[in-house]
């Protein structure tokens, strides 16, 4: 690996950009230093900047010959010790599941991009959608826990790609940045801050001789220290179920129970450290609205409406998906007559909300054709059910 | 009390993984035992060697040699492999696999790293079928032959892996079977001293999936038949470089050198890391 000073990866300071070149920026500031992807819209400016920003770096990038090489290599990197990512949209998210199962089932860190445009199968190309938030959490086989982050600007899409980056090294699992096309293409102001009030988390290495090292075997916080190739260690790492040293024991109902199990919940107990979301007006708020992505954004200018015209409306706008925000959703809806959900697909989260805000009716607000919500169709939402 | 000796190779194996899974009569033991010996005469340091593997019986060797290893997904070694090599290119980053998992499902991969020329290493065990899930016909599977998919003989035409490897821009290109022993141990030192691409096609015996449907019922009997049909015919054209029942074509058929995908990339990297100072 090529050293260079990290002041080149941070390009600190007041900037128009887009939010996939945001994302791009906020990779490189985090340490990212390996990209493998495949080209397609609206993912492609991740692959594009990086294309041109990383090698100034000294970090790497290479156009795979499909979303699933893509993936593998990302894997493959982050075992060999550097911080990887690739970006895709819908189609190309589809095709890298298998592998992402692999991710989660080694603990690979590593950061995926799903740049979310309107489904099923090729459909719109080029218009926002929210049709892969259900994808991001089962898309693979088996039972795992992921970490996902929804953007809503160009700025979040840096914050909280580098943000994606310390969750993935720190728990050792794939992380995904959850967006759509018009937050990638929309451009707007991003402060990148100076250098040392950037947070960078690295992954925990193996404080043991090789001898005694387990490259599955956990600490108190479920998460195993990670020896990468080439350090001496000499590991096996298996996508079949494992034990601690990493050998596949797959007759072993209580090695795959301790496994999967763990897998779990090092990121379900931990849910509490991660979760982030956004309140605004939600003191006093008795119909609420749950959203997330661009169409927060929408939702936030509708609540502002409803409380210009007395109706006391709150938003909950979800950062972290997945682990769903599930203590905020209760406490908010505690108070709450009416929940709204609005989203650019037929109803995906309302699903979670529902199920967690029991006792409290959740309306959906779907929206399909590939725009967003506009503030007064949420506006409308929210006076109905005031 | 007879005196317990370690075995001179057990620093190569993983103790704890034995015993191994592969039928009797199956050949992977035969390729294992080849990459082992390769790596002792080559001495090669077993802190910088990367074994990768995709889905299948072979599959399982990651897993028995005693260095930094990972079992992947089915077809995905290559690519997994790729990420490797380019993160960290002073290893040695080998993927051994099988005709299924590197020219079915991994067929892409295969020919785009080829293309890219990438310093990996393969070794691919071609027994013909797909072992593991129980002998169903692949893409290496001869005309006629008889598989759990191809009641009635395949109609499928087969890829020749060699000339395959070859077209896709492989500089290293090799066949043997495991009759072969010697000459597939001085290709595997070939192949671990070469930089660009390289690989080696070892045809297998699976007498107890493959074998027994079609007149071989014993891994000795298979054999027989690569003793049979077996001509060396190194630097030859690929595209005659056939197997049938009758003619299994051996041999060294590349052997070339080209910048390799890793070398270019950080030469470039570093040159416009240079323009910027």
């Amino acid at each position: 690996m090529l050293k260079v000073a990290e002041k080149k990866a941070v390009l600190s300071g007041v900037h128009f950009m887009s939010g996939d070149i945001a994302c791009a920026e906020g990779a490189i500031a985090a340490g990212c230093r390996f990209f493998a992807g495949y080209p397609i819209t609206p993912a492609t400016e991740i692959a594009e900047h990086i294309a041109s920003r990383m090698p100034k770096v000294g970090g790497i990038y290479i156009q795979m010959e499909d979303e699933i090489a893509s993936i593998a290599a990302v894997i493959g990197a982050s075992y060999a010790g550097l911080k990887a990512m690739t970006a895709t949209s819908g189609p190309g998210f589809s095709l890298m599941q298998e592998n992402i199962g692999l991710a989660v089932m080694t603990e690979a860190p590593c950061v995926i991009v799903d740049v979310m445009r309107g489904g099923p199968s090729t459909g719109q190309p080029t218009l926002p959608g929210q049709q892969d938030v259900m994808q991001v959490k089962w898309g693979s086989h088996g039972d795992y826990e992921i970490i996902a982050l929804a953007p809503s600007s160009a700025q979040e899409m840096f914050n909280l790609t580098i943000e994606a980056f310390n969750l993935a090294e720190r728990y050792r699992v794939p992380t995904f940045i959850i967006t759509d096309e018009a937050v990638a293409h929309t451009w707007e102001k991003v402060v990148i801050p100076p250098l040392e009030e950037i947070k960078v988390v690295n992954r925990k290495k193996p404080d043991m001789p090789p001898s005694k090292y387990m490259p599955f075997m956990p600490d108190d916080d479920l998460v195993p220290p990670m020896a990468c190739f080439g350090e001496g260690y000499r590991f096996h790492a298996t996508g079949l179920a494992h034990d601690e040293y990493g050998y596949p024991r797959t007759q072993d109902s209580e090695v795959q129970t301790r496994l999967v199990r763990r897998l779990c919940d090092k990121i379900r107990k931990n849910a509490d450290k991660i979760v982030r979301v956004e309140k605004a007006f939600l003191d006093d708020a008795e119909v609420l609205v749950v959203a997330y992505g661009i169409v927060a954004r929408a939702a936030l200018g509708a609540v502002k409406k409803a409380r210009d015209q007395g109706i006391k409306a709150g938003l909950l706008r979800l950062i972290t998906l997945w682990p769903f925000p599930e203590k905020h959703v209760v406490e908010a809806a505690a108070n709450a007559k009416a929940i709204i959900v609005p989203e650019m697909n037929c109803g995906q989260m309302v699903r979670e909300v529902e199920r967690v805000a029991k006792t409290t009716p959740v309306y959906p607000v779907p929206k399909l054709g590939g725009a967003p919500h506009t503030p007064l169709e949420i506006f409308e939402a929210l006076r109905r059910h005031s | 009390m007879a005196k317990i000796v370690e075995h001179p190779f057990a620093k190569y194996l993983r103790a704890a993984m034995m015993p191994h899974i592969w039928c009797s009569g199956c050949g992977n033991g035969i390729i294992l035992n080849a990459f082992i010996h390769a790596l002792d005469e080559l001495q090669i340091d077993l802190n910088k060697l990367v074994v990768v593997s995709g889905i299948g019986c072979i599959g399982r060797a990651a897993g028995y040699i005693n260095v930094d290893s990972f079992h992947t997904t089915h077809g995905r070694p290559i690519a997994f492999a790729t990420g490797v090599k380019l993160a960290k290119p002073e290893l040695e980053v080998v993927v051994i696999s099988g005709d299924g998992d590197l020219f079915s499902i991994g067929g892409n991969h295969f020919i785009h790293a080829a293309r890219r020329n990438i310093g990996i290493k393969v070794i691919c065990a071609n027994n013909f079928n797909y072992g593991m899930t129980g002998g169903q016909a692949g893409p290496t599977t001869p005309l006629e032959a008889l598989t759990t998919t191809t009641p009635y003989g395949n109609i499928e035409h087969p890829f020749n892996l060699v000339h395959l490897a070859a077209a896709a821009g492989a500089t290293y290109v090799a066949r043997w079977t495991t009759l072969h022993v010697r000459m597939l141990t001085m290709s595997i030192k070939k192949l671990l001293q070469r930089r660009g691409f390289s690989f080696i096609e070892v045809v297998s015996p699976c007498p107890e999936i493959y074998g027994r449907r079609n007149k071989m019922q014993s891994g000795l009997e298979m054999m027989e038949w690569f003793r049979k049909a077996s001509v060396t015919a190194s630097f030859s054209d690929t595209a005659k470089a056939e197997i049938t029942p009758e003619k299994i074509v051996v041999g060294e058929f590349v052997d070339i050198e080209k910048p390799t995908y890793e070398q270019l990339l950080y030469t470039k990297i570093a040159q416009i890391m240079n323009v910027q100072k």
